[in-house]
């Protein structure tokens, strides 16, 4: 079942803590050299997924391959060919960013270069700083560095920009496309749903421990979501209109009105956050619609 | 690297942590330190212990001190440091990103074994220092005594770090480490001869002292720093180097069993 170029497999995966299902059979798989992001409101089951295949949670059913390995068995061999980027965490961080990227370095067989890591997560002034003098976001920084620093061939990163500023994020999107063109494959869970569409290949978005859209990111949701939408204004109150013809309904409304400029008018194409606020929204109300009846 | 080299690169990296923590290297560096100099200076004008009874000879509190401190240096540089100090890195995500990495669980625990065994040498040599320097108290010239010295020091040493692995677990968050930890840990040095001179201690007190490591430490440090007629008071009228050697031994196999069997990088699935 398992191509040769999948670097993640998922199938009906499965998790239980006690009588709550986390997971309720997800199923996907992410290609080599692809980045896939898992998108989801907190609590839909995003981390418990990551970290079953980081091989930190075991699963309860269904099956799971990474890179060729059973996550649950996973050894040092497999370990040295991940990148793992958790979700920040709160260590003491009595060392240096240096200290700790040598350190680290030294667990792999074939690392990177220490300064040129450092020099890529932008921290080249703070490399003699320790790490606990810095700030959330440098600290964010120096994970993504620790997650990269032995060249894996798969990187696994949680949330990786919280707490970065606008500009931060963007020279981390610069790395994370720079990494991308070395053939990394990356599974990358995030709240901002620009970062996803910037970065990735494709999405699937998780609710309630499913799974319950996948694709590319221009294909996420239904044809209804993805259709744009003209608002306007005029003395009856606002309007709007979905249309896959736009400039059509513009071109009627300007015609209608004898000339006259229609008030407030806009033509939208929903963003991927429309489209997965949408998703999500559709998904609760079923999900409420269950729990009533 | 192999995993030895590793565990070494590991000791390196975790000395130099230590240090750089002001708490730990109050409360398990200098600690005895302190309360060797705190005990000396206190009890100095009581008379020296285990005087004729004519009231000559003796020794000064500050010798008589000495072996207690050194052995519950061993235990607060071995048990009190490692405990908890992999509880604290287990609740704050230190040994989750490890556990991610390609990282040996052996390496991590020749790290933490090297780090105490690194800052403990210090340790008492620090306080041999402080003893013969600031206190004036005579140090064995016997070579018998120092080789006693040795084998009682390292498996000391080597018992109190595996049990401070092993003990890691017991702590349900990194917060409550020190809150669980530090108790177990004064109560063994109050009941074992650290700051109340053993022989004084109700009988079935020692009995349950004996069950633990601590004492058969202190007893040990005892043969080699008290002048032989100190041997009388101890609970057999003699040092029993032997039981001493016998009780650390167990204690060093349960601990590695414990540590080896009981370690995981993270509580799974909590």
């Amino acid at each position: 079942m398992t191509s040769p170029e999948s670097h993640v497999t998922v199938r009906d995966l499965r998790k239980q803590y006690g009588s709550f299902t986390a997971l309720d059979g997800v199923s996907f798989d992410i290609e080599r050299g692809e980045t896939f992001a898992l998108l989801g409101p907190n609590g839909a089951g995003k981390s418990t997924t990551i970290e079953i295949l980081e091989g930190y949670r075991d699963r309860s059913a269904g099956e799971a391959n990474v890179l060729g390995v059973d996550p649950q068995h996973g050894g040092l061999g497999w370990k040295a060919r991940l990148g793992i980027v958790l979700q920040s965490s709160g260590e003491s961080g009595n060392v240096t960013v240096k200290e700790q990227l040598s350190h680290f370095a030294g667990f792999y067989p074939n690392p990177r270069d220490v300064d040129e890591v450092i020099a890529a997560v932008g921290l080249t002034e703070k490399a003699k700083t320790r790490i606990k003098s810095l700030s959330g976001g440098q600290r964010r920084r120096v994970d993504v560095a620790l997650g990269v620093i032995g060249r894996p061939e798969l990187l696994f990163l949680d949330e990786p920009t919280t707490g970065f500023d606008p500009e931060a994020r963007r020279e981390f999107w610069e790395l994370i496309r720079s990494l991308k063109r070395e053939g990394t494959t990356i599974l990358l869970t995030t709240h901002y749903l620009d970062e996803a569409a910037q970065l990735s290949d494709r999405a699937g978005v998780i609710a309630g421990g499913r799974l319950i859209d996948i694709g590319r990111i221009d294909e996420i949701g239904d044809a209804d979501a993805r259709t744009p939408v003209v608002r306007w204004r005029d003395q009856n109150g606002p309007h709007e209109e979905r249309t896959t013809e736009p400039a059509g309904v513009v071109a009627r409304l300007y015609a209608a009105t004898g000339g006259a400029e229609p008030g407030n008018l806009e033509i939208i194409r929903p963003s991927l956050e429309d489209v997965y606020l949408g998703l999500v929204g559709a998904h609760d109300a079923t999900a409420t619609k269950k729990e009533l009846a | 690297m192999n995993a030895i080299a590793l565990g070494l690169s590991r000791a390196r990296y975790e000395t130099r942590v230590y240090f750089r923590q002001g708490d730990t290297v109050f409360f398990t560096f200098l600690f005895p330190i302190v309360m060797l100099s705190i005990f000396s200076v206190a009890f100095s004008a009581a008379g020296n212990f285990g005087t004729n009874p004519d009231g000559s000879g003796g020794i000064t509190a500050a010798a008589f001190y000495v072996p207690g401190m050194i052995a519950a240096g061993i235990l607060l540089s071995g048990v009190q440091n490692l405990a908890v100090d992999i509880a604290v890195e287990r609740g704050d995500g230190t040994l989750k990103r490890l556990g991610g990495t390609p990282l040996p669980v052996v390496s991590y625990f020749i790290g933490k074994i090297g780090q105490v065994l690194i800052t403990s040498l210090a340790q008492v040599a620090l306080l041999l220092l402080i003893a013969r320097f600031a206190f004036n108290v005579a140090l064995p010239t016997d070579g018998g005594k120092w080789l006693t010295f040795v084998w009682v020091y390292l498996l000391g040493i080597m018992t109190s770090a595996v049990l401070g692995i092993a003990l890691s677990r017991i702590p349900r968050s990194g917060k409550s480490a020190t809150a669980v930890i530090i108790p177990i840990v004064l109560v063994l040095q109050f009941i074992s001869g650290v700051y109340l001179q053993f022989s004084q201690l109700p009988t079935w007190l020692q009995n349950v002292a004996s069950v633990f490591p601590l004492k058969w430490m202190a007893q040990g440090m005892r043969s080699v720093f008290l002048p032989e007629s100190f041997a009388r008071v101890e609970q057999n009228g003699s040092w029993d180097l032997g039981l001493v050697a016998l009780v650390l031994a167990i204690w060093l196999v349960a601990g590695l069993v414990a540590a080896r069997f009981t370690f995981r990088w993270i509580r799974k699935d909590s």
